[in-house]
């Protein structure tokens, strides 16, 4: 592959064992890989009544271009071309794009990860069916810019999934000292809770931006089964959205 | 199957799920994944002709209700019912040989669970010749006359290699391979077992009054003896004696063999025949550490095999099935990779506390029962007498045996996945 051989074996040794990290379910991602299950069931729902596709079928997402922005090691790209999608994933930091490429690679899959982002994949004119900006929104300088580059990116008619944490006591207590200071889920500084962005102010950005939503719902831990659910009614940390480009 | 694929994937496995073991479960899981929409293969060291072509042999198994629901979402009830005698009443006792029962007997009846009869007699001549048409039907590979010899896990699938050399790619292996489950070695699992030094003698009995549906367990000394209801005048027996005594039992011909069941077995249904061939498994309890190891699960006797006493084994492996099944269909349906550690702990997870919790209570239960110390006699019968004196209690009891209780797999509640 013309991606993995411009760079030498020392750096493909290091990428592997950055691949291993990315991919180990009790490692440094591992609460990703628990929340995975449950943004996966949200977007697969949410892609199948949109266009209309059997769940059931061997390669239900067979035809739809998708974007995944801020893919990291490919834990959404993967699992979305497994379904059948043709898959872009691109990242901001260029260290995570060959880390992807050498995972999917070695799961057979054939997936576009590019380094880049979602202003300049705009600028180059480039559109989807479907976009996933997952865990983005919350850490870009200037959210209505970025939202207006990804509602350029959908085709009329495209679907965007956006996750991100509401600003609320209960998320500053979770996402932050939970997460961060106490558990080490996630390394101290990942978050800056003023960033946060409450589901009626996102919705507000959607619209400014052109995109009309059309549903969200809450993604919520169980410290007691200890694994995610969705909610409809429990949006106070962790939620997800969907919304549509008007055709 | 069409190897072209959209574009995002590049075919190089064989199957989503490789099978080893045909037997019960095997067949009954590569359904359940078929009907989910994975590409299952299948390998049975017997040929699929040896299996179905048996004739009656005695063996039957007691189908608690969450089974049956399984096997109507399979699609394979339909052609068992006929053959199927329903158990309408389950009772308990405590009896010494050439006594009798003791009078405070533990009754149940099917009239206070609202969903039907407890559960089914099913002979095995009818059972796995049901499945295996049901594996053609569906066209899952079988790979026949064949056993998988080697296996080696890789981050992205298993290469399996059978014992003619055949090589098959697959994600995951799940070892159907009973209770000494070569998978299972090979994966690096290893097991807790306990010999009880008894054995349990199976047979088909004929009567000459009908049984009316109703099972009977009656406790004795030496260990219990279970007799089930089969279709006509007929019940399925085991007979459970300690192993010494049971060697020299099944060293009886079949008349001295029936000389010595009498007493234990009573008059109640007039005279009694043999039916069929006569069976001894020596009994004992035969943990896996864990229900599943890199790129492979576990599943039925390969992960738990109990003792026969309440006619839970194969519920438990069914159990597994439904459990499992349901795991990888939802995780290939959201296109993770299902041989990945993390999607088999969630199988893991649902199924260990059901199965440890079930060998213990089982192992408990027959304890308490195999002795005949008069104090623990006395406090079981006062035991018995409570439970049938306590509606809830009985009720919970019978759900329980039922398999109608806890989180249950969708197969199990009947609904497909």
């Amino acid at each position: 592959m013309t991606a993995t051989s411009s760079i030498d074996a020392d750096e493909i040794a290091k990428f592997t064992a950055m691949a291993e990290e990315w991919w180990d379910p009790e490692g440094k991602f591992k609460p990703l890989h628990m929340l995975n299950p449950t943004r996966l069931d949200y977007i697969c729902a949410q892609i199948a009544a949109e266009f209309d596709r059997d769940l059931s079928t061997a390669a239900p997402f067979a035809g739809l271009r998708l974007l995944d922005i801020g893919c990291g090691g490919g834990l959404l790209s993967e699992p979305m071309a497994r379904l059948g999608a043709d898959v872009v994933g691109a990242d901001a930091a260029e260290r995570n794009i060959p880390v992807a490429r050498i995972h999917a690679e070695g799961q057979g899959l054939d997936i576009d990860y590019r380094h880049t982002t979602a202003e300049d994949l705009a600028a180059a004119g480039e559109t989807f069916d479907v976009v996933l900006n997952m865990e983005v929104v919350e850490h870009v300088a200037d959210p209505p810019a970025y939202l207006a580059a990804c509602r350029a990116l959908l085709r009329p008619g495209g679907l965007m999934i956006c996750s991100t944490l509401n600003r609320t006591t209960k998320s500053f207590a979770l996402g932050i000292v939970g997460a961060e200071w106490i558990m080490r889920w996630l390394p101290k500084g990942t978050h800056d809770w003023r960033r946060f962005i409450t589901p009626d102010e996102l919705f507000d950005m959607l619209r400014g931006a052109g995109l009309e939503p059309v549903d969200r719902k809450g993604m919520v831990f169980n410290p007691l089964s200890w694994s995610w659910s969705l909610s409809d009614r429990d949006l106070s940390v962790n939620y997800v959205t969907a919304s549509l480009r008007p055709a | 199957m069409d190897n072209a694929g959209p574009p995002g994937i590049v075919r190089a496995m064989d199957h989503d799920a490789l099978i080893a073991g045909g037997g019960l479960n095997g067949t009954a899981l590569a359904l359940a994944l078929a009907s989910g929409g994975l590409r299952v293969g299948l390998v049975d060291p017997l040929a699929a002709s040896v299996r179905s072509g048996a004739g009656f042999d005695g063996r039957s198994y007691a189908l608690s209700l969450g089974s049956v629901n399984l096997l109507r979402a399979l699609g394979i009830w339909f052609e068992l019912e006929g053959d199927a005698q329903p158990i309408l009443a389950i009772r308990v006792s405590d009896g010494h040989a050439g006594q009798g029962a003791s009078p405070l007997a533990l009754a149940f009846d099917h009239a206070e669970i609202e969903e039907g009869p407890m559960g089914h007699m099913v002979e095995d001549r009818h059972l796995r010749p049901a499945l295996l048409r049901a594996v053609e039907r569906a066209g899952i590979a079988l790979y026949d006359r064949r056993a998988a010899v080697a296996h080696a896990a890789d981050p992205t699938g298993i290469r399996a290699t059978l014992d003619d050399g055949t090589e098959v790619r697959a994600r995951l292996l799940v070892g159907c391979d009973g209770k000494r489950s070569p998978t299972a070695v090979r994966a690096g699992i290893g097991r807790m077992t306990w010999g009880y030094g008894q054995t349990g003698m199976v047979a088909a009995i004929s009567h000459g009054r009908p049984h009316e549906g109703t099972a009977h367990q009656f406790f004795m000394p030496e260990g219990p003896l279970a007799i089930l209801p089969l279709t006509g005048n007929r019940s399925s027996i085991v007979w459970t004696e300690r192993a010494d005594r049971a060697e020299a039992v099944a060293a009886l011909d079949d008349a001295a063999y029936l000389e010595t069941l009498r007493p234990r077995f009573g008059d109640f249904l007039g005279d009694i025949a043999l039916a069929g061939s006569r069976f001894s498994y020596p009994l004992g309890l035969s943990l896996a550490h864990r229900m599943a190891g890199d790129r492979v699960a576990l599943v039925g006797d390969a992960a738990h095999a109990v003792h026969p006493i309440a006619g839970q084994g194969l519920n438990a492996g069914l159990k597994d099935v439904g459990a499992l099944a349901e795991v990888l269909v939802e995780a290939r349906r959201r296109g993770e990779d299902i041989g990945r550690a993390d999607v088999l702990e969630r199988y893991q997870r649902w199924r260990r506390w059901d199965v440890a919790t079930l060998a213990l209570a089982t192992d408990g239960f027959n304890r308490l029962f195999s002795n005949d110390n008069p104090f623990l006699r006395l406090a079981r019968d006062a035991g018995l007498a409570m439970i049938n004196a306590w509606p809830e209690a009985r009720r919970g009891f019978i759900r329980e045996a039922a398999g109608l209780t806890g989180d249950r797999p969708r197969l199990l509640a009947g609904r497909p996945l």
